[in-house]
């Protein structure tokens, strides 16, 4: 009776931050307690600290559209996402937390011959690496998808789409709280407000970091930082192929739950689903100059609203709840640069662009591979931040650029 | 709004009216290494604090301009048509040496 008075702590705040850890990671999103959390679990690595400049999960982790999908247009990048996609189905019972993941289908959209042949080519691959992604047509679109308009008079009739069915939302909040939880129960300290002002080198090799709390040494340093990794690996002295741009989303109020599966249009820019709360949540692409001032915009919500109302006209009258944005580190191929970097023992997650969300475990997994064996991981070596001083891009542009 | 964009030619204007064309960069020497034409393809400064660009008034005069922005802000803190280029065989906007603080990658 009296635990039901308790405030139970996800985890336990940390008063000192200590002089040495084995493993620093920058960045409390999805990504660095996912490496933390399997560093420890997996491998035994316990001696970790995880330093975030503002609260756990303020970044891209509690800012996107929750979408978790595998159906990539590169054989890379639907391997890598495919086994990401296995994680998170495993991931309520791994953490014990429920994640509210529900799995209910993912279609993108085709208005064109243009998008129909970008939509075989992605189920083409997609179903030689045995994922569940096959083209449909707006007979059947119509049966998975009562209330969208197929009707011939829209600006961009739909055509066809790319059926994804194991594509859902999930709770990001909970992702983020379930590996924090998880890292802190393995031993990790986990540190908010702690912001990294340096990274420290001895001949190529990293040393420990500099923080707003004191300087830490640490055999190895990870930068989990999306839109802020060029400043973090700035630090560190490796330069990045990535810019950062703002992406923006909103809610609707809620209302009655009519939408079971995801629709993403990357021709009109924008992916719509709705949570389990009733929301309407809508999302774009990225604005296209570089930023880092995380303002939302109005044209945004504007093209975006009229976007979703040329798909389905009944939301005319439901209004707009709350809208926010979050920075995106783009790469000039939309893969991710993922692993080790010219100095020794820094390794950096970066380039997501607006899909880092969904790879979480698979780059906690991997990583903690990386870190606990000192070899890269077959599944991501394709990713390899050399690949662009050797010009051997993985292009994600198709499936990647736009949609979610 | 996003934020206006002073064209040299015609004003503010609002920033949907433009294409952002990325930082101004420097090119390699004539003949690069593989490593340095990477570089300059791929490699962004992507500053926090005032950048150097290209923008394009696509919806207006359709000049190519540089303008310096800071990126924590927005703010825009000047715009200007740059000379056009006089180097021989180098076409395209890309090809006018960098006006501001570029270091090379």
């Amino acid at each position: 009776m009296k635990d039901v008075f308790r405030v139970q702590r996800m985890w336990r705040p940390r008063a000192k931050l200590r002089r040495r850890y084995d493993v620093v990671i920058v960045g409390g999103g999805a990504h660095g307690l996912a490496t933390a959390y399997y560093l420890a679990k997996t491998h035994g690595i316990t001696d970790v600290a995880v330093l975030e400049k503002s609260y756990i999960g303020s970044g891209a982790a509690g800012r996107n559209t929750t979408i978790i999908r595998a159906n990539y247009r590169t054989p890379q990048g639907a391997e890598f996402y495919k086994e990401s996609l296995r994680l998170y189905e495993g991931l309520s019972v791994e953490l014990d937390f429920n994640l509210l993941f529900s799995q209910q289908g993912h279609l993108t959209l085709a208005h064109s011959d243009r998008g129909l042949i970008t939509a075989t080519e992605r189920a083409e691959v997609n179903q030689l690496l045995g994922i569940d992604s096959r083209l449909v047509y707006p007979d059947e679109i119509a049966g998975l998808c009562p209330e969208i308009n197929l009707s011939q008079d829209a600006t961009w009739p739909i055509v066809g789409a790319l059926y994804h069915p194991p594509g859902g939302i999930i709770r990001h909040d909970a992702v983020v709280w379930g590996y924090a939880r998880g890292a802190d129960r393995g031993g990790v300290e986990i540190h908010p407000y702690t912001e990294v002002t340096g990274i420290e080198r001895s001949n190529g090799r990293v040393t420990g970091v500099r923080t707003n709390r004191g300087e830490v040494e640490a055999d190895v340093v990870i930068s989990c930082t999306a839109g802020w990794s060029t400043l973090v690996c700035d630090l560190a002295g490796v330069p990045l192929p990535i810019t950062t741009h703002i992406l923006q989303a909103f809610v609707t109020e809620p209302i009655k739950p009519f939408l079971d599966v995801i629709i993403v249009s990357s021709q009109m820019h924008v992916y719509i689903s709705q949570t389990d709360r009733g929301e309407i949540l809508i999302g774009a692409e990225i604005e296209p100059y570089t930023t880092y001032k995380g303002q939302s915009t109005f044209p945004f919500v504007e093209y975006s609203a009229r976007h979703t109302l040329e798909l389905f006209p009944q939301l005319e009258p439901v209004k707009v709840l709350r809208q926010w944005t979050g920075l995106c580190d783009l790469s000039p191929d939309y893969s991710p640069i993922l692993g080790e970097t010219e100095v020794e023992n820094f390794h950096v997650s970066a380039g997501w662009g607006t899909y880092g969300f969904k790879a979480a475990p698979i780059v906690g997994t991997t990583l903690a591979e990386l870190v606990a064996t000192g070899r890269t991981p077959k599944l991501i070596a394709p990713f390899a931040l050399e690949r662009f001083y050797t010009d051997t891009l993985v292009s994600e542009l198709a499936a990647a650029a736009v949609s979610h | 709004m996003s934020f206006l964009l002073p064209c040299p030619n015609c004003g503010p204007r609002d920033v949907n009216e433009f294409a952002y064309q990325g930082e101004v960069t420097k090119r390699p020497t004539q003949s690069p290494t593989l490593r340095e034409l990477s570089s300059y393809l791929y490699f962004r400064e992507n500053v926090a604090g005032v950048q150097r660009e290209w923008w394009y008034h696509r919806l207006g005069c359709q000049a190519w301009f540089q303008a310096e922005r800071d990126t924590r802000t927005n703010e825009v803190l000047a715009t200007e048509l740059t000379e056009p280029v006089s180097a021989e065989g180098a076409p395209g906007p890309e090809a006018t040496p960098a006006l501001g603080e570029n270091p090379t990658l």
